[in-house]
């Protein structure tokens, strides 16, 4: 039995080792927030975070994330206080159908992590795995570079 | 040792050229010559080394990194200051030929004048309208660290530089050697897929038995091609127009650049680089029949197996289903990255996918880059050597250690 860190909790689950992560995260753990997109790791819509590296998480097997802090949108804050990022996301209201916004919101914490003052260029070239169907890319972008200021501490 | 240091210095020295006076203005191009100048400029892969990543087209300033130091592209906009804007056709063909700028000075041979050396008056003519006619861009390069005085260049060319261009093979076809004038001259493959010596020169023995590139691996194109599918004239032609053929796995690295140039330029000059590079692979039908089919049964016994977990969760989605299938990619065993004598080109290419340029279409495969430790990597690379049926790499661990250090 697999153990799998998320959002900070410990979770033992039966899948098999082989497993994609995304399967596990919705399937097991109701953690809905990662899409299926392609399946094929060409969309982003999957994208989670493995000890603050941003992952597809459809093409990557569960044991190869065992041990490792697995963060996904649901780690970010909650509908009642939504987190930074979650909050930056809803003020460009950035999301039209929005099932491509769990993914770019978990690229884009890993790059303001690991470069809290990322410029847009940055951003940009970060988001660059990630599709969006709706044509919403300047308001997620505006998103993006909101949720740096506000991780920032500027409000 | 100071002795010799003084003979080598003093005979460099003796080899420098005359300063080279500035035109005043540059004279006037025909639109025909500064087309063909475009499309040979392709052929010669210039922006490799002459455009920056995000800089100014032709302006220079990309480090080039190479064992005597790096060395930076130059600006060869028609700037005054700062480009070629008041360089003469003369001055850029001596440059082109002989590897002298126009005050005089050597230059490095990493500007390939080994292979320019080769090209006809007319093509130079044409290169020359075509950069003359770029936008100028004023764009001081940071100076080369390189700690070989450039007097010494004169001692390597001595023994290296075989000036002259391209002479016809009697008894080969016309489109042969248009090939071999091409690839020997202006698209100089050799730099990257001929191995080079201590002096960085590269060992004409051993034309084309695979070098360098950047750090990848730049795979042999004579007999000992790890091709596991020999290149037929066709399939070459494919991929080097398109980067991907059957059979083949896409371009990647630094080849992947050479292919979006090669979509640019006519198709029966590829056709013609094709005909010549398959021909330096001169193993008879017979041994390339049985190389093809072992390869071919390879790739579909490696569709049964499971054992990796690695492969199998992250791999296998698209790479059992070979390219027939829609989201399909080729069967592993059918890629070169697995058959080189170095996992460098395959750990690369799972580290950080194979992605066109931002905003182009392309083959695309996704970056695993963050998903697998070093550890994790490690095992799929020796998972990965073994369904080529290649002896084991030795020091995978190493080499990706190495590797996700930034080397």
């Amino acid at each position: 039995m697999a153990k799998l860190d998320v959002n900070g909790r410990m979770h033992e689950v039966h899948a098999d080792e082989g497993t994609p992560l995304l399967y596990v995260l919705r399937e097991e753990l109701a953690l809905n927030a990662a899409k299926f997109g392609c399946g094929l790791g060409q969309c982003g819509a999957c994208t989670v975070l493995a000890d603050g590296e941003a992952i597809f998480s459809c093409i990557t097997p569960i044991s190869v994330v065992q041990g490792r802090k697995i963060r996904t949108v649901e780690g970010l804050g909650t509908a009642e206080k939504p987190g930074p990022m979650q909050q930056a996301f809803i003020e460009a209201q950035a999301a039209q159908c929005g099932y491509c916004i769990p993914g770019m919101m978990m690229r884009t914490q890993a790059l303001l992590e690991r470069k809290p003052g990322a410029s847009e260029a940055d951003i940009r070239a970060a988001l660059q795995p990630h599709l969006c169907r709706c044509g919403t890319h300047m308001r997620i972008v505006r998103a993006a570079v909101r949720a740096a200021e506000l991780m920032r501490g500027k409000s | 040792m100071a002795v010799a240091l003084a003979v080598l210095t003093g005979f460099g020295g003796c080899a420098s050229h005359e300063r080279l006076e500035p035109i005043q203005q540059p004279p006037s191009f025909s639109r025909e010559a500064v087309a063909k100048g475009a499309e040979l400029a392709h052929l010669g892969n210039c922006m490799g080394c002459h455009t920056a990543e995000g800089g100014k087209a032709y302006a220079g300033g990309t480090p080039i990194k190479t064992p005597f130091g790096t060395i930076y592209g130059t600006n060869i906009t028609p700037d005054r200051d700062t480009g070629i804007g008041g360089w003469s056709q003369d001055a850029f063909a001596r440059a082109m030929r002989e590897g002298v700028d126009r005050d005089g000075r050597h230059l490095y041979p990493a500007f390939p004048y080994d292979h320019f050396t080769k090209l006809t008056d007319e093509d130079i003519a044409a290169l020359y309208a075509f950069v003359m006619t770029r936008e100028p861009v004023r764009q001081e390069n940071p100076a080369n660290r390189v700690p070989i005085p450039r007097a010494f260049i004169g001692v390597w060319k001595s023994r290296y530089l075989e000036r002259g261009t391209y002479q016809p093979v009697a008894g080969r076809s016309a489109e042969w050697n248009r090939g071999a004038y091409l690839v020997q001259g202006l698209a100089h493959c050799g730099a990257c897929h001929t191995p080079r010596n201590a002096m960085g020169a590269e060992r004409k023995e051993a034309a084309f038995a695979g070098g360098e590139a950047e750090g990848w691996h730049a795979p042999a194109l004579n007999s000992a091609s790890p091709s596991p599918v020999p290149w037929t004239v066709d399939a070459l032609h494919e991929y080097l127009r398109h980067g991907m053929a059957d059979l083949h796995a896409m371009s990647a690295g630094p080849m992947a650049e050479v292919v979006r140039d090669l979509s640019q330029v006519a198709e029966a000059d590829v056709h013609a680089i094709a005909t010549y590079v398959v021909s330096l692979d001169t193993r008879n039908d017979a041994e390339r029949k049985r190389v093809r089919e072992a390869a071919l049964a390879r790739a579909q016994a490696s569709k049964a197996v499971q054992g990796n977990v690695t492969y199998d969760g992250s791999c296998a989605e698209c790479h059992n289903r070979g390219r027939a299938e829609e989201g399909g990619a080729l069967e592993l065993p059918l890629g070169t990255a697995l058959t080189i004598p170095t996992p460098r080109n395959l750990a690369y290419i799972i580290r950080d996918g194979i992605v066109p340029p931002d905003g182009e279409r392309g083959a695309w495969m996704p970056a695993f880059a963050g998903a697998l430790t070093d550890e994790q990597l490690t095992d799929l690379l020796i998972y990965l050597r073994a369904l080529s049926g290649q002896p084991a790499w030795p020091n995978v661990a190493a080499e990706v250690r190495q590797i996700s250090r930034g080397h």
